[in-house]
């Protein structure tokens, strides 16, 4: 038993903190089911809003792209990430070591209408001196996603690198294992946790993103978060609501799924290493 | 190091792909950003003029200050400025007096339902910011939910004006970036070593005393990293103002995306852009230098 007492305002404040974090979500989703178009006066239990949602051509080619799009940077970001986490991990210090670290943490806390703005110049710089990307869109968006994305994957795998025994590793490498066979036996089963958290981290930033694509997607390309900005600057609607409804449903169940995996993948790894230990005994 | 071990070939590919990639597409942006911001605004495809002109064997450079003069002489945008980094101050000390407690609670939790109790903050903000954000306008309506219940209630007699307003903005992104603030002290927290509190509970120090001379500052490191990680995004923020704040509210992420969008004055939004930078580059190297030590910590 610890000697420290918790006080039980502790407990109190934790749960005032996740009332305050869950209550607006909550409501959000309740009201998705009102009969009313009025979001704040409850009329009766109704599904018809999730109807009218699926019969909006436009929200669902946005959504859509949005999806195809979070899938591209996602994977993109994770391949980006891995090897900046690498490096930043294991490389030590090299030429050029505090730039490159440098760009690692700036997109963490960048304003993205800084983010947005310089990218749409350099597309716009590039196509007239290269002329190309000739028009924005997807590629565009793709670009863009992928760098900012990128910054939080390395800071994923950075960490569980740095958690890792490096001496695996080492002996794989002692044992004769040339580099890249070392990376893909030995380091990247390990991190395989830490990737696939980085590749759903990448994967929501992207499908969150309205700032940065609003500014890098041109006319042809909306995104459903700058299709529900501009239906949301009109005023409330269930619609909306429903939307809300889905997005958390879809999250909670990818985050159950998740921790279920991975919680699986870290008891079996643990039961390995008892194994190879009573082995060795 | 096991890496020394790496030919030099194809150590150089693996640092040279990212870093390339970030090279020409995060910091030469900034350049073009810079350089924009000296060109004036004209009708044409794209809407700024070139710096460097290349006529009859000489090349001119045409510099125009014009667009920093613009933001000096033209109050809006000193006030715009100084009332983003107002508002985002009081948002991230409100966030960091709601937050640390939290953090702290779910530090010293039951290892056992530690992570669940951590899954619960980080799952709001897997869910989208923008419609978090959109949540609150139902909520903080003339005839939203806040006003109803306090109607019913009879705490108040005719309802609030509480949407479109500064109030509406600092409840918006405390609430958005609550999580950022959240993380970073837990990871710190969780570290502390409980024997220093005991050390100082045995020495016959009250519980608050043990707090102000052992706890906070031990946990200093989480609080910067967790105060810029809400501070600086919050500063240039514009989903929250264009939602949630009133005509009056002035946030300069908002008049950037104005002088874009609406003005389609490019140079003039680049110079903003650029002074931005310039405000944010303290407490961005602050917070460079906190999160190297804390990856360097693990």
């Amino acid at each position: 038993m610890s000697a420290i007492r918790r006080s039980p305002l502790l407990n109190v404040w934790l749960v005032l903190g996740y009332a305050f974090l869950y209550t607006p979500i909550i409501i959000l989703i309740v009201f998705s089911f009102n009969e009313s178009k009025l979001v704040t006066v409850w009329a009766g239990f109704s599904t018809k809003w999730y109807g009218e949602l699926l019969r909006d051509q436009q929200m669902l080619s946005a959504a859509w792209l949005s999806l195809r799009l979070a899938l591209m940077s996602a994977t993109g970001a994770v391949i980006l990430g891995v090897l900046a986490g690498f490096v930043m991990a294991r490389f030590g210090r090299f030429r050029g070591h505090n730039i490159f670290a440098g760009m690692i943490t700036a997109p963490l806390v960048m304003p993205e209408v800084i983010t947005g703005l310089s990218l749409l110049l350099l597309f716009v710089s590039m196509e007239k001196m290269l002329g190309w990307p000739s028009n924005r869109g997807m590629f565009t968006l793709w670009i863009s996603h992928v760098t900012f994305c990128a910054a939080f994957v390395t800071v994923v795998i950075t960490s569980r690198l740095k958690e890792m025994d490096a001496s695996i590793e080492e002996a794989a490498m002692d044992l004769g294992a040339p580099p890249f066979k070392v990376f893909t036996a030995i380091t990247l089963p390990i991190i395989a946790p830490a990737i696939a958290s980085g590749w759903l981290l990448a994967f929501t930033l992207s499908l969150d993103d309205l700032v940065i694509s609003s500014f890098v997607a041109g006319p042809g390309a909306t995104t459903l978060p700058m299709k529900v900005f501009s239906s949301v600057r009109l005023g409330v609607s269930p619609k909306i609501n429903a939307l809300a409804a889905i997005v958390v449903g879809v999250v909670t169940l990818c985050a159950a799924v998740a921790g279920f995996f991975m919680l699986r993948t870290e008891r079996n790894r643990k039961l390995e290493i008892q194994a190879a230990q009573r082995g060795t005994d | 190091m096991v890496i020394k071990r790496f030919l030099p070939s194809g150590r150089n590919t693996v640092i040279g792909i990212p870093f390339f990639w970030l090279l020409l597409f995060l910091v030469f942006p900034f350049a073009i950003v810079l350089k924009i911001s000296f060109a004036e605004m004209v009708v044409a495809r794209p809407p700024f003029t070139e710096l460097f002109v290349y006529a009859q064997e000489k090349l001119t450079i045409i510099l125009n200050p014009g667009n920093y003069l613009f933001l000096l002489e033209d109050h809006l945008y000193i006030i715009a400025y100084l009332s983003s980094v107002k508002t985002a101050a009081v948002a991230t000390i409100l966030a960091l007096l709601i937050g640390y407690p939290m953090a702290y609670g779910v530090a010293r939790a039951n290892p056992g339902i530690r992570n669940l109790l951590l899954l619960g903050i980080v799952l709001p903000s897997w869910t989208s910011f923008l419609l978090r954000i959109y949540a609150w306008i139902g909520l903080l309506k003339t005839n939203g939910l806040i006003n109803n219940l306090l109607l019913k209630l009879n705490i108040i007699d005719a309802p609030l004006h509480l949407l479109h307003t500064d109030f509406a903005v600092y409840i918006g992104i405390v609430y958005a970036y609550l999580p950022f603030m959240i993380l970073p002290l837990y990871t710190n927290l969780v570290k502390l070593d409980e024997s220093y509190l005991e050390a100082s509970a045995d020495l016959g120090a009250r519980p608050w005393k043990t707090f102000l001379s052992v706890t906070l500052p031990l946990s200093k490191g989480g609080i910067i990293a967790g105060s810029m990680l809400v501070f600086i995004p919050a500063v240039g923020e514009f989903v929250i103002p264009a939602l949630l704040g009133g005509p009056d509210t002035l946030m300069i992420g908002k008049i950037l995306w104005d002088e874009f969008f609406s003005n389609r004055d490019w140079p003039v939004a680049s110079a903003v852009a650029i002074v931005m930078l310039l405000l944010l580059i303290i407490p961005m190297m602050w917070f460079h230098k906190h999160q190297t030590q804390e990856m360097e910590n693990i």
